[in-house]
């Protein structure tokens, strides 16, 4: 009973990380972009969130509407401003200038927020739970489990069947011919983006209902969002949602073997994949 | 009337000069063929005029309007199309999406007209039967009109033809040519890069021979290619007797 118990909260944690990091995902499917900055911008959502519930006293949920929006707009401004104009130079600049927004995305927070870790306070929604065959599931958990299948499964077809996404796919595939089909390429990396970290925007504030963070949290969110798309298949959407799901059920079952090696058997299993299966587990499954 | 005015465009990769002072026109309803040996200038004479590489002299006006520094999917949008010597289909598309997003994105039309306008690329294109085949997957007959379906798609009132014709048999070149000519008839400027020069011959109204980067001769086709400058590129001599056509 422990086991099942552990295999299911581990699928529940899976959709946390799964819903971290399905941004990261968009961003490399698209772009071949590896946003370094991708956990930062999580934590600062939270922060924003956090801050909008202290100045405004409105509900913790209702922050979404502001937050998202938010960071949507500036990862649309990131990927204009500065992500467009190092893809000029090569496939490494993005990655060192991603670097640079994280190291000073984190120090900003905490000159601005200092160290301390904080919460978003959710209410009795953080303790309440449903008893399911004599197992205790959290409902919040549970809550971001279904919206992390809701946010991939509707950019899954955001991607498939709008005019939008086939440009995005299109400009994957070839941005040189894409923007002989009228396509202005830096306008949908920019719009690709604006998406990408809407969703980190919504996984962060999730996060930080959830859990305690800090401005250096990021590195922790990267970390495990980035294990999670590499499990999954690089690029692939729906590989991304079973890589955090089998991240969170090897943090949890390793976890009950001995509660030291939770963390442990993530990055076992992420190192398992690396070696035996580099494509991933669901590296074609999508076009994404 | 002209459609398509180049004058004095110059292209330098550093000491390769791949357009020295290249001048020629395009009307609607004309199609011009471009011959030249390999490393002539001859595709990054349409890397120009796309927009996809900037000049370093000259200027292109289409329809009158000065397009020299205008971004590449703006020219797409104002009416330029252009086929790619070695196809770049959307391989992650299907060859219906590949030109939806064409009518979509260079033509402007939306829903049910960018169907129409899809579907008719597709029908001229004749691969209306591989629609929903996704276009990795497409032979090279198949690739190459798929090419020509997405520039057809983007409602081109000028398109350029990278080698078309190449790679594909005796038996598969009448109906390009037709279709070719079809388009051409219908009002559309077109400019075809192409080796096969009795292809050309079939379609073209004037041709242009271009050598390392310099206009050899452009005029009437026949005479152009009876020319000895012309000869003279492909053979080395003017002296020379040429028997190609």
């Amino acid at each position: 009973m422990d086991w099942i118990n552990a295999v299911l909260q581990g699928l529940l944690l899976g959709g946390q990380y799964a819903l971290l990091a399905c941004g990261l995902s968009l961003i490399f499917g698209v772009m071949r972009i590896v946003n370094l900055a991708h956990g930062v911008l999580a934590v600062a959502s939270a922060y924003l969130a956090l801050w909008l519930v202290q100045q405004t006293g409105m509900p913790s949920f209702l922050t979404l509407l502001v937050v998202i929006p938010v960071l949507a707009a500036v990862g649309y401004a990131i990927q204009r401003g500065l992500f467009n104009p190092a893809l000029r130079h090569g496939e490494l600049s993005p990655l060192l200038v991603s670097f640079g927004l994280a190291v000073i995305g984190a120090n900003l927070l905490q000159e601005v927020f200092t160290a301390d870790s904080r919460k978003i306070s959710i209410g009795t929604l953080s303790t309440s739970s449903v008893e399911l065959g004599g197992l205790r599931l959290g409902v919040f958990s549970l809550l971001t489990l279904v919206v992390a299948v809701g946010v991939i499964v509707g950019l899954q077809l955001y991607l498939s069947h709008t005019r939008i996404g086939r440009a995005m796919r299109a400009t994957k595939d070839d941005p040189e011919a894409a923007t002989l089909m009228g396509i202005d390429e830096r306008h949908m990396y920019a719009l690709a983006t604006a998406i990408a970290v809407g969703t980190v925007a919504l996984a962060g504030v999730f996060l930080g209902m959830s859990t305690q963070f800090s401005p250096t949290y990021g590195d922790l969110v990267l970390i495990f969002a980035f294990e999670a798309v590499i499990i999954g298949g690089l690029g692939s959407l729906w590989g991304t949602l079973l890589g955090g799901l089998v991240l969170g059920v090897a943090q949890t079952v390793g976890a009950q073997v001995d509660p030291a090696y939770g963390v442990l058997a993530g990055h076992l299993v992420f190192l398992v994949v690396l070696l035996f299966r580099p494509q991933g587990l669901l590296p074609k499954a999508v076009a994404a | 009337m002209t459609l398509l005015h180049v004058d004095g465009l110059a292209k330098s990769f550093g000491l390769v000069v791949t357009a020295r002072s290249v001048s020629f026109h395009v009307a609607p309803g004309e199609a011009l063929g471009i011959v030249g040996p390999n490393g002539a200038g001859k595709s990054t004479l349409l890397n120009l005029v796309t927009g996809a590489q900037p000049v370093d002299a000259g200027t292109i006006r289409f329809d009158g309007a000065d397009i020299t520094r205008m971004p590449a999917a703006r020219r797409t949008a104002l009416g330029i199309g252009r086929t790619f010597q070695i196809p770049r289909p959307f391989e992650g598309l299907t060859v219906f999406e590949n030109v939806l997003v064409g009518s979509t994105f260079g033509a402007g039309a939306r829903r049910k007209e960018a169907d129409e306008q899809a579907w008719q690329a597709l029908e001229t294109a004749d691969l209306t039967h591989l629609a929903n085949t996704p276009a990795g997957s497409l032979r090279l007959l198949d690739r190459k009109r798929l090419e020509l379906a997405r520039a057809l798609a983007t409602q081109p009132r000028l398109l350029l033809l990278d080698e078309i014709a190449g790679g594909l048999t005796e038996h598969e070149l009448p109906a390009l040519i037709e279709t070719i000519s079809a388009i051409r008839d219908g009002g559309t400027g077109v400019v075809w890069i192409e080796h096969i020069v009795h292809a050309l011959l079939q379609v073209v109204d004037r041709l242009m021979c271009l050598a390392q980067g310099d206009v050899v001769a452009t005029g009437d086709p026949r005479e152009v290619m009876a020319s000895d400058a012309v000869a003279a590129v492909y053979l080395g001599s003017p002296d020379l007797e040429s028997d190609t056509p």
